[in-house]
């Protein structure tokens, strides 16, 4: 037979050599020592009483059937004498003991697996829950490096082999340890010297067993690799279906796509074939016991030191202690591949958010007055994305209660890091983010988005309602509300005239509703959550200028006593500002009102006389 | 969460799997081989029975050493054959089954790049997603496991009849009574399964359509600090489907208690009869202890029969969720020769009473664009304004044909789009839509896609320079930096420059850019709108405007309102003339268009 391909086939050349070394890019995430099996130890720890009465009934089920033989025994041993010596007794003890074992076995059949859904069921849900929780808990910097496909397989295929485990799995490994144990008993008690030969070639099932285990472990987290590799490229695509069409990508995207399916196919030829070997092997020496068995157990009859019938059932249970080794084989392949799942699930539960949740969470002090806004201080604040180079060297900034601060500067000056960091998508690598004098880091995500919400240019849609999307500002507003926030926009006469209003469900990522209405709807989200700060990055750059200027009016008014940083190119949202912040390299350059700097001389004074001149 | 259509028809669970024919046929020499060695095999496991029979009765019964030899030499052949054959069976499927899983994914793939872009704004891509990994995982191991062991079993279980009948006809028959009532069940278990079967399916696929936007608008759930309320919705339709799975469970755990417990009882009253016919001297020992452990032999393949046809069932869910996309017509490669001639001769890009309204919108409503005539001269720019909704996207996507005009109309050079192949039109058409969007692969690549196989360094470096885009020679591998998903992830800004990059680094005769320059600051701006008029002096562009800025690069100006072309003309022209136009471009008169649609 030919030998499985040595190297892990996440290893191979054509994955990107730019980003060899990076776990990221090979979805091979550390996972702690241990933590693939305290996860499983964790999950299946609530359900110890479920899974002991599970285990009672296949225990139960598993004996009532194997006392078929032992009836049979008793039946040709004492019945037959008994019946010829005109006693019915022991026939009818007979066929009444065997009706009674046909009955409960069934019974406990349809108990058992009903019970064994329900545990396997519960496992499932308890960890898609977890790995949904922690994957939302992670932060925006995790996502933007673990891509959304991956996450997706996570959740689904690999969650699926667990399945696989728990609905098969589990119930195979139960009837073949028991089955092992109860026929090897019986072989023992109905004679030791053959019992014992049997449970001796359990030794060699055994090593067969543990070098399946090695071989088809390093197949299987292969393989969840590969599965994993075509879903980040099946979700791109889709997602990507109109630049993909327009820029004629299918042919090339075919064959990409193709050489990502074929790695999967060939790992999954791989686990097979390693199944096949095993299978063989187990049967091989199985059959070969019974053989030597049954001849040992002949002799002993001939010799008269084994009764007859004693041979006749040890040989009906000899063919059933190895009818589970097939079984045995399918736990093994479940486990196998759950276990190269749970691996790569426990290395994504294993991260650490980059900006947790505080242990000792704290409440922003109560509002002096009746302004909603809330005191902004960057205070020494330093940051540096992962690919390298400062982003913000050392950023001192107050933003007074209730004041408006437009933010402008070209791209790669850190406004919208500014704006990430106030948002508290990431945590700065030094120094400290302060609202009303409380550090970000030690407000609860509920206390924190009541004093932060941040607006940006893609306004992302989910499935459901208009109205479903603009509640996720706050999920416990009522319709009023809801259209009152889209009214202030200007979003509500666009939102009417949808088919149902604001019932019309956006369908996928709201493709039939234009960039301009999704920033819109985006807005709206943000005035209902009705936040102590409101971030705007280029939340207006699709929006025609009278829509703009229809949320300018609406900031106007929904902005007082509120604090808010606008970034914009589009310099008339300025003029809504109370001040003006150029940023230059990290840096804060000019800061003023914005009378102030246009009359002045410096870059905003430029950057505003190129603004005029392009509205011609 | 309604994003599946509802199930075709009734068509029955066989007739559903013959449709994976096609995907089997190449493979099929080995399968069938496969199944007749499994055949095989598990007749020489109830020839083993046979053999311990005669053994017992025979050389065991009349102490001869020699025959004792003789049995348990066949029972080691026999037991190497079978455990050979098993074997044999599963080497034979190993790549063959994981070949038809990853062609069926192949196809899907294929065919979903091809699918009409209406079919993709319908379809949740999680619903897609499950098709193309949950479903396909059913149809190999149904392909492995079930379809070739209902075979099996079945001639199994008609050899091992045969043989207990041979043995005994009496005792055949009783152990035969319960087939009857066995089958009934499994019938009306299939029906049900079925049902609940589909529905399981369809809310995985759900399932993973809520965790795929939780991610995708992971910035948006952060930004409002929901993730409790999304990680709530994800609890409740996991919750459900948890529910139809334990209806599931429930229907398979009835079904596993009928078949485990009638034929159990039937060889309870074989063993009862037994007893009583070698009471009486009619039957050996010996006979009725291999008639038992033939019937015990036959009680794997029957028992397992509840579970086989439970794995056909939502393996035939599984195909028809297959064929539900595969059935989708694509569009059609070939151009349409078309048998009316144009009767434009003109030059340029022309619509001619365009009308469009989405394929999925009601038939009476109103179409977004209602004969729409514009007509865009030969290396003419042409903006297009109008208000937030008013179908401007709409029209640069009938262009390079993502979807289909309800009537009319689009002619380049005179050519009608629909005589022209989809692949030679995109050719001709590059776009840059308002989404820029950036595949995982190098950033170099990703702007070289927009041009033919030829292009090299020298246009790259020409169309980076078009759209300002010289950050990336500043990334961490300069244009051979990852980008996309699995790669860098760069700004708004940065990505818009890209995939203008894109659309003009092929040289395209026809341009389409969709608000190509909403994302970048005024200096930026400025600058592309420098070099971008050294593009269009000698390009027949459409460019969707929001402002006067992205406006002035155009020759003239169309006004797209209530779903017209309202007015043409230069800007200064309509600045003047049009008080709808006057308003898009300064917003300070409140026209009573507002909210035109």
């Amino acid at each position: 037979m030919t030998a499985a391909t040595p190297t892990p086939a996440d290893e191979k050349p054509e994955d990107r050599p730019a980003a060899a070394g990076d776990p990221f890019d090979q979805d091979v995430l550390p996972t702690p020592q241990g933590a693939t099996a305290a996860l499983l130890r964790s999950l299946l720890a609530p359900m110890q009483a479920r899974v002991s009465v599970t285990t009672l009934l296949l225990l139960l089920q598993q004996a009532v059937v194997q006392a078929g033989p032992l009836l049979v025994a008793y039946a040709i041993d004492s019945a037959v004498p008994a019946f010829r010596a005109g006693d019915r007794g022991p026939l009818i003890a007979v066929g009444v003991g065997y009706l009674a074992c046909a009955l409960a076995a069934g019974g406990l059949q349809f108990a058992f697996v009903a019970a064994a859904a329900r545990v396997s069921q519960d496992v499932l849900l308890d960890l898609r829950g977890r790995i949904f929780r922690h994957a939302q808990a992670l932060s925006v910097d995790f996502h933007e490096r673990y891509t959304s496909g991956r996450l997706i397989s996570r959740s689904t295929t690999d969650v699926e082999s667990l399945r696989e485990l728990l609905d098969e799995g589990l119930q195979e490994l139960v009837t073949v340890i028991l089955s092992f144990v109860y026929i090897s008993v019986m072989l023992l008690w109905l004679d030791l010297g053959l019992g014992g030969v049997a449970v001796a070639s359990l030794v060699p099932l055994y090593a067969l067993v543990r070098l399946y285990q090695r071989r088809a472990g390093r197949v299987y987290r292969a393989r969840s690799t590969a599965i994993a590799a075509v879903i980040v490229k099946f979700v791109e695509t889709m997602n990507g279906i109109r630049p993909v069409r327009a820029f004629r990508r299918e042919a090339v995207n075919d064959a990409d796509f193709g050489a990502l399916n074929q790695r999967h196919e060939r790992t999954n030829g791989d686990a097979l074939l390693e199944m096949a070997r095993y299978v063989t092997g187990s049967r091989l020496v199985a059959n070969t016991a019974v053989a030597a068995i049954v001849l040992w157990g002949a002799y002993r009859v001939a010799d008269g030191t084994l009764a007859l019938g004693v041979l006749a059932a040890a040989v009906l249970y000899l063919r059933r202690l190895y009818d589970p080794i097939d079984r045995l084989g399918m736990f093994l392949n479940s486990y196998q591949s759950a276990a190269a799942s749970l691996e790569k699930i426990a290395g994504l539960l294993a991260q650490t958010p980059s900006v947790p949740e505080p242990s000792a969470p704290r409440q922003l002090p109560p509002l002096e007055g009746e302004l909603p806004g809330r005191e902004v201080v960057f205070d020494g604040v330093r940051f540096g994305y992962r690919t390298g180079g400062e982003v913000l060297p050392r950023f001192d900034l107050t933003i007074p209660a209730g004041q408006t601060v437009a933010v402008v500067g070209s791209t790669g000056a850190g406004k919208s890091t500014l704006a990430k960091l106030l948002a508290r998508f990431y945590d700065p690598s030094d120094g400290r983010v302060l609202l009303d004098g409380v550090d970000l880091r030690d407000l609860a995500v509920p206390e924190l988005r009541r004093g932060v919400v941040m607006v940006t240019q893609e306004a992302f849609l989910f499935s459901g309602t208009v109205a479903e999307n603009i509640a996720i500002g706050r999920p416990d507003a009522g319709r009023a509300e809801i259209e009152r926030a889209a009214k202030e926009i200007g979003a509500h006469d666009f939102i009417s005239a949808l088919p149902d209003g604001y019932d019309t469900d956006v369908r996928r990522r709201g493709g039939r509703i234009s960039a301009g209405q999704r920033q819109l709807v985006a807005f709206a989200r943000a005035l209902l959550a009705d936040p102590a700060v409101l971030i705007l990055d280029e939340a207006t750059s699709s929006l025609d200028i009278p829509g703009e200027r229809a949320v300018q009016r609406a900031m106007a008014t929904v902005l007082k006593g509120r604090t808010a940083v606008v970034i914009a190119h589009r310099l008339s949202t300025v003029e809504i500002a109370d001040r003006v912040l150029v940023m230059e390299q990290g840096k804060i350059v000019e800061d003023g009102e914005p009378a102030e700097l246009v009359a002045g001389t410096g870059r905003f004074a430029d950057l505003h006389r190129a603004w005029r001149d392009s509205l011609a | 969460m309604a994003t599946t259509p509802a199930p075709a028809q009734d068509r029955s669970s066989v007739r559903t799997l013959l449709r994976l024919w096609p995907y089997v046929r190449p493979v099929r020499a080995r399968l069938f081989t496969a199944a007749f060695v499994a055949i095989l095999a598990s007749c020489i496991g109830l020839v083993i029975p046979l053999v311990l029979k005669w053994l017992v009765d025979g050389p065991v019964a009349d102490r001869d050493p020699a025959g004792v030899w003789l049995g348990a030499l066949y029972l080691l052949l026999l037991g190497f054959a079978e455990a050979l054959l098993f074997g044999l069976r599963r080497w034979l499927v190993a790549r063959p089954l994981s070949h038809v899983e990853a062609s069926m994914r192949a196809a899907l793939y294929r065919h979903l790049q091809r699918l009409p872009v209406a079919f993709h704004d319908r379809w949740a891509s999680g619903q897609l997603l499950s098709r193309g990994t949950t479903d396909l995982m059913l149809l190999r191991q149904f392909l492995a496991f079930p379809l070739t062991f209902l075979l099996v079993n079945g001639v199994t279980m008609v050899v091992g009849v045969v043989i207990m009948l041979l043995q005994d006809w009496t005792l055949g028959l009783v152990v035969l009574g319960p087939a009857v009532p066995v089958m009934v069940t499994c019938v009306i278990f299939e029906k049900r399964y079925a049902k609940v079967a589909r529905l399981a399916q369809d809310q995985v696929g759900d399932l993973t359509t809520v965790v795929e936007e939780s991610v995708l608008g992971i910035r948006v759930i952060k930004g409002f600090g929901r993730h409790r309320s999304q990680a709530r919705a994800f609890r409740e339709l996991s919750g459900t489907l948890r529910g139809t799975e334990l209806r599931k469970a429930r229907l398979l755990a009835t079904i596993w208690g009928v078949i485990v417990t009638l034929p159990e009882v039937a060889i309870g009253a074989a063993l009862v009869v037994g007893v009583v016919q070698v009471a009486d001297g009619g039957l050996s020992a010996g006979t009725l202890v291999a008639f038992l452990s033939t019937a015990l032999a036959l009680r794997w393949p029957v028992e397992s029969i509840g579970f086989l046809l439970a794995m056909s069932q939502e393996a035939a869910t599984a195909t028809e969720r297959y064929f539900e996309v595969m059935d989708e017509e694509v569009e059609g490669a070939a151009p349409v020769p078309s048998a009316r001639p144009t009767g434009i001769r003109d030059k340029g890009l022309r619509f001619h009473d365009v009308t469009f309204r989405y394929p999925d919108a009601p038939p009476g409503s109103r179409p977004v664009l209602d004969a729409v005539g514009l007509h865009i001269r030969p290396g003419e720019s042409m903006a297009l304004v109008g208000a937030t909704g008013s179908g401007k996207t709409t029209l640069t996507a009938l262009v390079p044909r993502l979807y289909e005009l309800t009537s009319g109309r689009i002619t380049l050079d005179g050519t009608d789009i629909t005589t022209l192949s989809r692949q030679a039109l995109r050719a001709k058409v590059a776009v840059a839509f308002e989404e820029p969007t950036l595949f995982s692969a190098a950033v170099g690549d990703n702007v070289l896609m927009g041009a033919g196989d030829t292009a090299g360094t020298a246009d790259l470096e020409c169309a980076l320079s078009v759209a300002q885009a010289d950050f990336v020679y500043a990334l961490p591998q300069g244009t051979d930096t990852q980008v996309g998903e699995q790669g860098l992830s760069l700004s708004g800004g940065q990505r818009q420059r890209l995939a203008l990059a894109r659309a003009v680094v092929g040289r395209p005769e026809f341009l389409v850019l969709d608000d190509p320059l909403s994302a970048l600051d005024v200096h930026t701006e400025a600058a592309v709108e420098a070099a971008l008029r050294h593009v269009l002096a000698d390009t027949t562009a459409l460019i969707v405007a929001h402002r006067p800025s992205t406006v002035l690069l155009a020759d003239r100006v169309a006004l797209l309102s209530g779903g017209r072309i309202t007015a043409v003309g230069t800007h200064h022209e309509l600045l003047r003339t049009n008080a709808e136009y006057a308003h898009l471009m300064s917003g300070e008169q409140s026209g009573e268009q507002e909210g035109a649609r």
